[in-house]
């Protein structure tokens, strides 16, 4: 399968210490990548050095065979799409104004929004099956609803990369699965790479392909989820002993009621 | 556009041309609105005309179409500045008032009027040069860590802005006694001694950033989102800004050197325009704030030369507007138009 993104021997510092230590990583075409660990590991620091938003001591990140650094952000736009936390902005936009911000990377510096412009954010709204609310400004959408309006923004860039950070995060337990699923859909049909962020090492399990488990800046384990995310690695990574539940379809990770008593 | 918004784009768009017709009718000498249809359309071609006809020429040629003129061109200056200025720091309550950027050009303005020679573009480079360097010093006093807070960024204006006014009152104090009679005029705020001369030197300025700044109008909403988010789709952000800032001091600066400093306009105008538009997309917001900017400009000049015998100030008017207005904003906070 074509590698979208390789992620070589990165390093990061920020104020002397080092916030991640040479982490290499790949993602092929239309597969899912999470990133797992605990708070301040390192997951929205690296995927900022892979949107070139930070910039890294050593190492390199290539997309589509092209460095990320060296790319102007133009450039960078059409190959990574970047969807941050749902936020509530100052101006509240159309839900539709905001995906077609989605295709600056496509204007020229002084141009407007053209009818494609117009087609291609509707369809990627019609994608995460917002079509409905196109009008409805943007603050007055659900949380859940917030997060797949920022997804469809992505997905107008046309990237071949798409970068989420803890797309879940504030969403309440059917939006979560809602969320993730779509996000796994996306990949699968627009053959579009994804590196996600996430806590609940469950819901990897039920939406990666790959697993990167984080700790301290550094890769822990990388792999398919039932290898990575095993008793003895999430004990060791989390610092908190759990029971893994294994199903007919599958496997559950909790943790272990001794570590409160 | 829905249909609604399409016929209020409209309208409001075409405002200025009835404005601007009513205010040559307006001033202390009145001119029946036919007569001033009829001087219009005939322009300086003189028909047979009485010598009843050609004071009213004189009067509007001489005096009121320049001064209308500066109006409508510094109403869209303010506006379209306090617009953009808005998106570019994602803050609803700043405009080139609130941010020192008068008060600079002011100063800059009041230096170059004081002690150097009458030299044609000299004033409006100071006025530039100064503007720049109080917003400078406003951002700079302001950040923290590389942000600039609501808040923060209008209370740093406000400081600037204090120390740029009492170095303008400095001047005044050790101006030449010839000098002092213009610098004092021109410092109230007020385009009661404009002519010509005024509207040739700041008008190609302020016309020149404008269609700018409409060029960047789609820029300007990816702006408003923040730095990362702006960079994750596709904008180089210092670059983006750095353009939008100096256009937005040199119409700023054109019009103060030569009206003196009006606040309060670009604050209240585009919230205005957000409000009757009902969305906050600069596509939309940008023209209209130059349109209606030009009419409350306009109409608030008119104000102030025809309510009483004697000119007031301009600026006084629209502070008497414009405060009342940032007050029900500041109330208004987490309401429908803007959040933060």
């Amino acid at each position: 399968m074509e590698t979208i993104v390789s992620v070589e021997d990165l390093s990061f510092s920020y104020g002397g210490t080092f916030k991640l230590n040479s982490i290499s990583l790949n993602v092929s075409a239309g597969t899912v990548l999470t990133l797992l660990g605990p708070n301040g590991c390192g997951k929205t620091t690296l995927l900022k050095c892979i949107n070139a938003l930070l910039k890294p001591e050593s190492g390199r990140v290539v997309i589509s065979g092209r460095n990320a650094h060296e790319l102007r952000r133009w450039e960078l736009a059409r190959l990574v799409g970047y969807v941050p936390q749902a936020h509530v902005p100052p101006f509240p936009y159309s839900t539709l104004d905001l995906v077609l911000m989605g295709r600056t990377a496509h204007l020229d510096f002084f141009q407007q929004p053209s009818n494609l412009d117009y087609k291609i954010a509707e369809k990627a709204l019609s994608m995460v099956g917002l079509d409905h609310l196109k009008h409805r400004p943007y603050d007055q959408l659900s949380g859940g609803e917030r997060q797949l309006a920022l997804i469809a923004r992505a997905i107008a860039q046309e990237p071949k990369l798409l970068l989420l950070d803890e797309p879940t995060a504030h969403l309440d337990f059917k939006n979560q699965f809602l969320v993730l699923s779509m996000v796994k859909r996306i990949a699968r049909e627009n053959g579009i790479g994804v590196i996600m962020s996430l806590h609940d090492p469950n819901h990897a399990i039920l939406f990666s392909d790959t697993v990167a488990l984080m700790k301290n800046g550094s890769i822990f384990a990388v792999g398919p989820s039932h290898l990575v995310i095993t008793k003895e690695k999430i004990e060791t990574v989390y610092e908190i002993s759990v029971r893994v539940i294994n199903q007919t379809n599958g496997f559950l990770v909790a943790p272990s009621m001794e570590n409160f008593s | 556009m829905p249909h609604q918004r399409k016929s209020a784009f409209i309208l409001l768009l075409l405002l200025p041309l009835p404005v601007f017709l009513l205010s040559l009718t307006i001033g202390s000498y009145h001119i029946p609105f036919g007569e001033v249809l009829a001087i219009l359309f005939r322009g300086i071609d003189p028909l047979p005309n009485s010598s009843q006809t050609q004071i009213y020429r004189d009067v509007i040629f001489m005096i009121r179409l320049p001064r209308i003129l500066l109006s409508l061109l510094g109403g869209i200056a303010l506006s379209v500045s306090g617009a953009s200025l808005q998106s570019v720091f994602k803050n609803p309550l700043v405009d080139s008032y609130i941010l020192g950027l008068s008060a600079g050009a002011g100063l800059g303005a009041a230096l170059a009027i004081a002690f150097l020679p009458n030299f044609v573009g000299l004033t409006q480079l100071f006025a530039f040069s100064f503007s720049f360097l109080a917003f400078m010093l406003t951002y700079f006093v302001a950040r923290d860590r590389g942000q600039a807070s609501t808040v923060s960024l209008v209370l740093a204006g406000v400081i600037v802005t204090a120390l740029f006014s009492a170095a303008l009152s400095m001047i005044k104090f050790f101006t030449s006694s010839e000098k002092l009679s213009s610098v004092v005029y021109w410092l109230m705020g007020s385009m009661a001694v404009s002519g010509w001369d005024e509207v040739l030197q700041s008008g190609p300025l302020i016309i020149f950033a404008f269609i700018i700044i409409s060029l960047m109008r789609w820029r300007l909403n990816v702006l408003s989102m923040g730095d990362e988010e702006a960079k994750s789709l596709g904008i180089n952000v210092e670059r983006d800004r750095l353009v939008i800032l100096i256009t937005t001091t040199l119409m700023v600066s054109s019009f103060v050197s030569v009206s003196g400093i009006i606040g309060w306009v670009g604050l209240v105008v585009p919230h205005l325009v957000r409000m009757l538009m009902g969305t906050p997309d600069n596509r939309i917001v940008i023209p209209i704030s130059a349109s209606l900017g030009g009419v409350f400009l306009l109409l608030a000049d008119d104000v102030a030369r025809s309510l009483t015998s004697y000119e007031l100030p301009v600026g006084v008017i629209t502070t008497i507007i414009g405060a009342p207005f940032f007050l029900y904003l500041l109330r208004r906070r987490g309401g429908g138009s803007w959040r933060q």
